[in-house]
């Protein structure tokens, strides 16, 4: 596969890539669906309605905004010359999509990729601010996500911006891959996580003054497992359908990128289950989604690209790191992440897109997957954390103490996800 | 402190973009990037912890 080779898309390709796409939205809700699940029960309802109002914020703004910096493969953009070199940095879209309908057909499948990818992206640091992030702080944040740093990552990564053209101007390899938005998507969200994890703070009664931090654990496993199921499901069809677009994949080579996809996710789930089962006597049941989770996250990054041996080798490290680093996450760094996005997303993305370098046959592709996650780690970071910062002081992050003692149900929509529990007093609020 | 290593983050994003354009072999080129990926995990681990002397001082 070769990412600098771009053939127009045969009928056959375009209306597999469209069907593909159209599972993607199943990842979307199982991610959901996870977050909920492993919030507590008397923030269900928002944690639900947050993820659709985010999903609705970020299409609109991307609409509005997004698209027309994000730009497609073949579009224009803004290019500086530095040493000689072009760096195509910005994308120069049609403002609202005008003439969308008349526009090449790989191009109407970018934007399609693109307006899923942003969705997902966005509902990512939803899950991690679970109980105390407010729903116009969650929307506000999934408007910024999908107005300033998304499009500019998509064109850098997808349409011929400065990542993508690494191989063409530096020899390295074919640029920088990513064919199913480990760095524009999960990378992103996991890192934004990270930043609402830090300007939010924790939950309250997470870490008390003395001793270790106290347990949250999330409401409904039952939740959490099915959306495992389902992301697998989303996940196909978004690593396939990136193949044929990103990686320029014939089809002869795509079974084999969703069976490195189930292999990934499987190796991964695999070994989480049995660090679990090794280290507390029982598999724990929301490690193992999130072992899961993070082995998809990885075969993001790296499923089409690498061979099905190497997936399973990819997916059993992604599956040992998982747990390990969500138990030190909140141990010894203090960072009260409900839903495990960051270890998920964004450590597991990091992963998948370093694998890719290391199994990809090209000369100077580590280079360029090294590259790809310094701007990540170096510029990326920073700046979601710089606006996020100036964000919170417009747009307060965190509920108000008396809201997040009552729940984020009752103190934001006025009624509980599951008005028929009688909810006991919590210990934690004495 | 953990606004410091905020900053110290990019200068190893760019370290690694100067090895782009000062190196043509690819060697040097690859020990360059991992310098910059070097600095920016260490900024990432002084953001850190500043963020865990934050929490230290609000826990309740």
């Amino acid at each position: 596969m070769n990412a600098q080779a771009a053939q127009p898309l045969s009928d056959t390709a375009f209306a597999l890539c469209l069907a593909l796409l159209l599972l993607a939205p199943l990842a979307i809700a199982g991610v959901a669906l996870i977050n909920t699940g492993l919030g507590r029960c008397r923030s269900a309802a928002q944690s639900l309605l947050g993820s659709l109002a985010i999903v609705a914020v970020s299409a609109i703004v991307f609409l509005v905004i997004g698209a027309t910096f994000a730009g497609t493969p073949g579009g224009a953009g803004h290019v500086a010359q530095l040493a000689g070199k072009p760096w195509n940095w910005l994308g120069e879209g049609s403002f609202l999509l005008g003439g969308l309908g008349s526009a090449p057909a790989q191009s109407q499948l970018a934007l399609l990729f693109e307006f899923l990818a942003v969705a997902m992206a966005a509902i990512i640091p939803w899950g991690s601010g679970a109980d105390r992030l407010r729903l116009s702080a969650g929307c506000a944040i999934a408007a910024l996500l999908a107005a300033t740093v998304f499009p500019l990552l998509a064109h850098w990564v997808w349409a011929d911006g400065w990542l993508a053209q690494l191989g063409v101007n530096f020899s390295l390899g074919a640029g920088f891959l990513d064919g199913g938005g480990a760095a524009t998507v999960h990378v992103l969200g996991g890192l934004s996580a990270l930043a609402v994890v830090w300007i939010a703070g924790p939950r309250k009664g997470k870490f008390p003054k003395e001793g270790l931090s106290t347990a949250l654990p999330g409401h409904n496993a039952v939740y959490v497992l099915f959306g495992c199921l389902l992301a697998l499901v989303g996940w196909l069809g978004w690593n396939v359908a990136g193949a044929v677009l990103w990686l320029h994949a014939p089809l002869s080579a795509l079974p084999v990128t969703a069976i490195n996809t189930l292999l990934t996710a499987a190796g991964a789930g695999a070994a989480t289950f049995a660090i679990t089962r090794a280290r507390f006597g029982k598999p724990d049941a929301s490690l193992c989604a999130n072992g899961w989770l993070a082995g998809l996250v990885a075969s993001s990054a790296c499923a089409g690209i690498i061979t099905p041996v190497e997936s399973l080798f990819v997916g059993v490290v992604a599956g040992v790191a998982a747990p390990l680093l969500v138990e030190l996450f909140e141990l010894a760094l203090s960072i009260d992440d409900p839903s495990g996005a960051i270890t998920v997303h964004a450590v597991g993305g990091l992963l998948g897109l370093l694998a890719a370098g290391v199994f990809a046959p090209q000369t100077g592709q580590l280079v360029a997957q090294l590259v790809g996650i310094a701007t990540l780690l170096g510029l990326i970071l920073p700046l979601v954390y710089l606006l996020f910062w100036l964000l919170n002081r417009v747009v307060a992050f965190r509920v108000d103490p008396d809201g997040e003692r009552i729940g984020m149900d009752l103190h934001e929509l006025g009624g509980g996800a599951y008005p028929e529990f009688v909810i006991h007093r919590d210990e934690s609020y004495r | 402190m953990k606004y410091a290593g905020l900053l110290v983050m990019p200068a190893g994003f760019f370290l690694s973009i100067a090895a782009l354009v000062l190196f043509a072999d690819p060697v040097q080129r690859a020990a360059f990037v991992l310098c910059g990926l070097a600095v920016e995990c260490l900024g990432l681990v002084v953001t850190v912890r500043g963020h865990m002397a934050a929490r230290g001082e609000s826990r309740p």
